[in-house]
């Protein structure tokens, strides 16, 4: 994935040089290890400072809706599903935008290296397979594999699904995962099981909405949690508010949700609330045969009405 | 609905024209008897904080 970045350097500049596009959103280092950050080259020269590794777990297309210049737009496959969403959902036109597709082979998961050690992180290095964690005291290297995210592990959708350009061949999907064993481990408890789970899941909440900003779906200019004419949910800490939130939160992103991992990633207390989306993405997946953003041609399950839709819930 | 805890039976859903006063009856007679066996529902319930 390191070898990317020429490509993506080259192209770039290509299209701001053409005029093709008035900038290209990618990512440069951030101030500390492994957290990337977005940024928007506007000149060739900006483009020095694009990065390409294994922390750009950012979803690029939280950063297009209802943009109105010519963007160039680095594409995971996540991101690439995200914006097929956001072009079904007129948030953005196809002919505004030159998709620069990246093959991913998954991005690592912070948390689970600093866990790792003791002392602080000052640098982190990597290589194709493996990562190199350095710091005051202790140096040492890990698989790749052993510290990807978790949505990254179970990705079956790492080529862009849409693309104008490739800055590498596409490579091999993973075809023997099993998507969804956390989510049935929840399905099996009884309600009241249920119930403690995700209050003991949510209890450290903070509402600080990083995972709601961080999500492209979420571009709402209101969102029903601050409203407060009509106040839907309360905006304190109280359990059963935080739980509503979550809970409406997902139900807004389902059958749209590309399980990018972007909303987990930005929590500050590292909540997994992408067990909600999750649970949301299989059901879609069992009851509509549908998995979000794979083609822009095709409605979303809920806006399109069908005989054969289940409707065994109805008495 | 399910998946966040809240019991199977206390949320039903039915879908009865204005003609069908039977269905109606029946629909309603079942529902009150499942949410009585299930008594008051304790999940997602805020209480209120004490105000002095
Ligand atoms: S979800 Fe897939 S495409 Fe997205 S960052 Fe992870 S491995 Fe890459
Ligand atoms: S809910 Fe989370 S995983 Fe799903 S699209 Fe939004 S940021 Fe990505
Ligand atoms: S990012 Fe984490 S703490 Fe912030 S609102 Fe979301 S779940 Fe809560």
């Amino acid at each position: 994935m390191l070898s990317y970045i020429d490509k993506i350097k080259e192209i770039s500049k290509r299209l701001l040089k053409e005029g093709q596009v008035d900038m290209v959103i990618g990512f440069r280092k951030g101030t500390l290890p492994m957290m990337n950050e977005p940024h928007f080259a506007r000149s060739p020269e900006a483009v020095e400072h694009f990065v390409w590794d294994s922390n750009c777990g950012i979803n690029l297309c939280n950063y297009l809706t209802s943009r109105t210049e010519k963007i160039g737009i680095l594409a995971k496959g996540c991101d690439s599903r995200n914006i097929v969403t956001h072009i079904i959902e007129n948030k953005i036109k196809r002919d505004q935008i030159v998709i620069i597709g990246v093959p991913c082979k998954g991005m690592i998961d912070r948390r689970k290296i600093s866990a790792m050690f003791a002392g602080e992180i000052g640098e982190v290095i990597e290589d194709d397979n493996t990562i190199t964690v350095k710091g005051k005291g202790f140096e040492k290297t890990i698989d790749k594999k052993d510290v990807l995210q978790q949505n990254c592990a179970l990705c079956i959708h790492r080529n862009p699904v849409i693309h104008d350009e490739m800055v590498a061949d596409a490579i091999e999907e993973q075809t023997d995962v099993d998507r969804y064993t956390d989510v049935r481990e929840i399905e099996a408890l009884s309600p009241q099981e249920k119930a403690t789970y995700f209050e003991k899941l949510l209890e450290p909440c903070i509402r600080c909405y990083a995972c709601r900003n961080a999500c492209p779906l979420c571009y709402c200019p209101t969102c029903f949690t601050d409203e407060s004419r009509p106040q839907w949910v309360g905006k304190g800490q109280d359990l059963t508010d935080v739980s509503t939130f979550h809970f409406l939160r997902a139900y807004h992103c389902a059958g749209r949700c590309t399980d990018c991992g972007a909303c987990e990633r930005s929590c500050p207390v590292g909540i997994n609330m992408r067990v909600f989306t999750k649970k949301l993405e299989k059901d879609c997946l069992e009851l509509f045969g549908w998995e979000a953003g794979l083609d822009p041609d095709v409605r979303p399950p809920l806006d399109t009405y069908k005989p054969g839709d289940p409707d065994d819930f109805i008495k | 609905m399910e998946h966040m805890g809240i019991e199977p039976d206390r949320l039903q859903f039915s879908w009865v024209s204005s003609a069908e006063s039977t269905k109606f009856v029946k629909v309603v007679t079942e529902v009150t008897q499942a949410i009585k066996e299930l008594g008051p529902n304790q999940n997602l319930v805020k209480t209120m904080p004490e105000v002095a």
